[in-house]
């Protein structure tokens, strides 16, 4: 399976429009539709936020072509605004958490097992350990806070059980640096991948953000705030794997191919036709950005636009459950950590990331008091009989002291 | 425009897959047709989903009992966990009925998705540590209102599916969901007679 970058047409951008109608269109079933649909509508979503972030940082930063880049920025936002308003009315904040969480685990383990970049690789399992276990505590708040259960949301493809646990992912900054890649030397899969977790990060990161001050219960606004605390630090370690000295053009070249390749992906996988089509014909548009900043790219910078980014995809995102492998991954890296650029086990973290820690739990840790002695059952912890019917009334509680 | 997009849509959802010729057999040996069943399926997924929610608002009403105290002839810490033991037994119970009509009780039907968005509020005034246990037992109120007509029309499906024996395996919750409606909107008026007394100083 190829895609040819030089040889597929996209649409011209004059072509690449839309109306009030089209963005807000029939959302998928939360019910009906597969969970990997809705996956791939999180992911789409977080890498057009990532463009338009980009691309309005360009300008910020005094780059030409602004004109160029209000235009193509239109219509990623709008791509943005279709994908995002898929998602259905009947999925709560907390329903949305579940499946961005599970967005991170499966693509991030998907990235991560192909990731030529041995560095990288384990940079994005780093991250992968932690986003799983951000799945397990908002599953107990689910559970314990609603009486609902989160597989219900997965679908059975992603565990519910610990990972790294989310008190031990709190770094100081200075340990959530890694080494940038080699922009001469890496792979451009690698340079994809560093783009497309990094968006994810920062999707999460924001939607965190946004949940979290709409519940009225305490454990899960500390909860919310914990998660958006690492899911910033995720982002820290995402961006500082990109070489700074790419130029802006180079970066905005391997924007638009992330894109290209992450909804080649989705065209592969999709198994709602209403959705296909759309990735369809979002391909086509950034194959069409893809020209023009290659064309931009070649004019500027005087250099062979297939040094930065490949002529073809070989082998498109597959959006499958990555249980084995996330199961290898827990069992021989849970216990790892990071100092400084380097991958440690957690008793050699640094003085600086043990005290950023033990400040921010100072008052208690929001993610250890919602999973206290949580073990998913199908059908909520309540299902499991020795919990539905243990006494909620301990001595304490039984006199009224 | 409403009227358009309800025109154009489709659901929020269909019934599960595994609702299937099983439970067809099931339901007291004679052939139904398959939307019949799925109707008698779908109210005891969205009963189920509903007392799963309920335990966790007992939760949610004994830490605020313990927080705030109670007022004379109001609710006890005891009675709260009795009624939250109700709740965990209606779903234990929905469960088995489910297992034994040959349906998933895992799997989420389109009325047990609403009963999720409909309780979403509910959750949100009883979690709220700035509310009061009477506003809370206000919201609460509204689940107990919807509870207890639920169960009531459950019943009711149960006999006319002809099925004797569910349907009286479903009144003994039925009783005990009518007394917790009861004894909520006795509490409230208790305290809001005690309040017009002066005996407690109304705080909102």
């Amino acid at each position: 399976m190829t895609l040819d970058l030089l040889r597929e047409h996209g649409t011209p951008l004059a072509r690449q429009v839309f109306t009030w109608k089209d963005l807000v269109r029939e959302p998928i079933s939360k019910l009906d539709d597969e969970a990997f649909t809705r996956v791939r509508l999180i992911v789409g979503h977080a890498v057009e936020q990532a463009a338009v972030r980009f691309q309005h940082a360009a300008v910020r930063f005094g780059a030409e072509h602004r004109l160029l880049l209000a235009d193509i920025r239109r219509v990623e936002h709008h791509q943005a605004t279709l994908l995002r308003w898929l998602q259905p009315a009947d999925q709560s904040p907390l329903e949305s958490s579940i499946a961005v969480a599970q967005a991170a685990v499966e693509v991030g383990a998907q990235m991560a097992r192909c990731e030529p970049d041995p560095y990288v690789a384990q940079a994005l399992r780093l991250g992968l350990l932690e986003d799983f276990d951000h799945l397990y505590r908002l599953a107990a708040l689910m559970d314990r806070l609603e009486g609902r259960d989160a597989n219900a949301m997965l679908q059975s493809y992603t565990d519910i059980r610990p990972g790294r646990p989310t008190s031990a992912q709190h770094r100081a900054p200075e340990d959530d640096l890694r080494r940038w890649y080699d922009r001469y030397a890496t792979a451009p899969a690698t340079k994809l991948h560093a783009r497309i977790a990094c968006a994810i990060a920062y999707h999460a990161r924001d939607h965190y953000l946004d949940v979290g001050p709409t519940f009225a219960d305490p454990v899960a606004r500390q909860l919310y705030a914990e998660l958006a605390s690492v899911k910033e630090q995720h982002v820290t370690q995402c961006e500082s794997l990109l070489d700074p000295a790419e130029t802006w053009l180079e970066r905005w070249l391997l924007q638009e191919a992330a894109e290209v390749y992450l909804y080649w992906g989705c065209l592969s996988s999709e198994t709602n036709p209403r959705v296909l089509a759309v990735w369809d014909r979002f391909l086509a548009y950034e194959l069409e950005h893809l020209r023009i900043v290659r064309e931009l790219y070649e004019k500027t910078e005087m250099r062979d636009a297939s040094e930065v980014v490949p002529l073809s995809f070989t082998e498109p995102l597959e959006f499958a459950g990555e249980r084995a492998f996330i199961r290898e991954v827990l069992a021989a890296e849970v216990e790892l950590g990071a100092a400084g650029t380097e991958f440690v086990p957690r008793d050699a973290e640094s003085r600086a990331t043990q005290s950023y820690r033990a400040q921010l739990e100072r008052d208690g840790s929001p993610s250890e008091t919602v999973a206290a002695g949580y073990r998913w059952s199908p059908g909520t912890e309540l299902a499991d009989p020795r919990i539905r019917d243990a006494s909620v009334l301990p001595p304490l509680k039984a006199t009224g002291s | 425009m409403r009227r358009q997009y309800a025109g154009e849509v489709g659901l929020i959802g269909h019934m599960p897959a595994p609702a299937s010729l099983r439970v067809v057999e099931n339901v007291g040996g004679a052939v139904l047709r398959r939307h019949k069943v799925h109707l008698l399926l779908d109210k005891l997924g969205e009963r189920l989903a509903f007392e799963r929610t309920g335990v966790r608002l007992f939760d949610a009403l004994m830490a605020k009992l313990e927080a705030q105290g109670s007022w004379d002839r109001g609710p006890t810490l005891e009675e709260l966990a009795q009624f939250r033991a109700d709740e965990a037994h209606h779903f234990a119970l929905l469960q088995d009925v489910l297992i034994n009509l040959g349906a998933d009780p895992t799997a989420v039907t389109p009325s047990a998705d609403l009963a999720g968005v409909e309780l979403a509020g509910i959750v949100q005034v009883v979690s709220d540590p700035r509310t009061t246990l009477p506003q809370a037992l206000h919201a609460h109120l509204v689940a107990e209102l919807v509870d207890s007509a639920s169960w009531e029309q459950l019943v009711g499906l149960a006999d006319d599916f002809g099925e004797a024996a569910l349907a009286h395996k479903l009144r003994e919750p039925l009783a005990q969901e009518l007394r917790h409606r009861d004894t909520v909107t006795t509490w409230l008026k208790r305290h809001a007679a005690l309040v017009v007394e002066g005996t407690l100083k109304y705080s909102a």
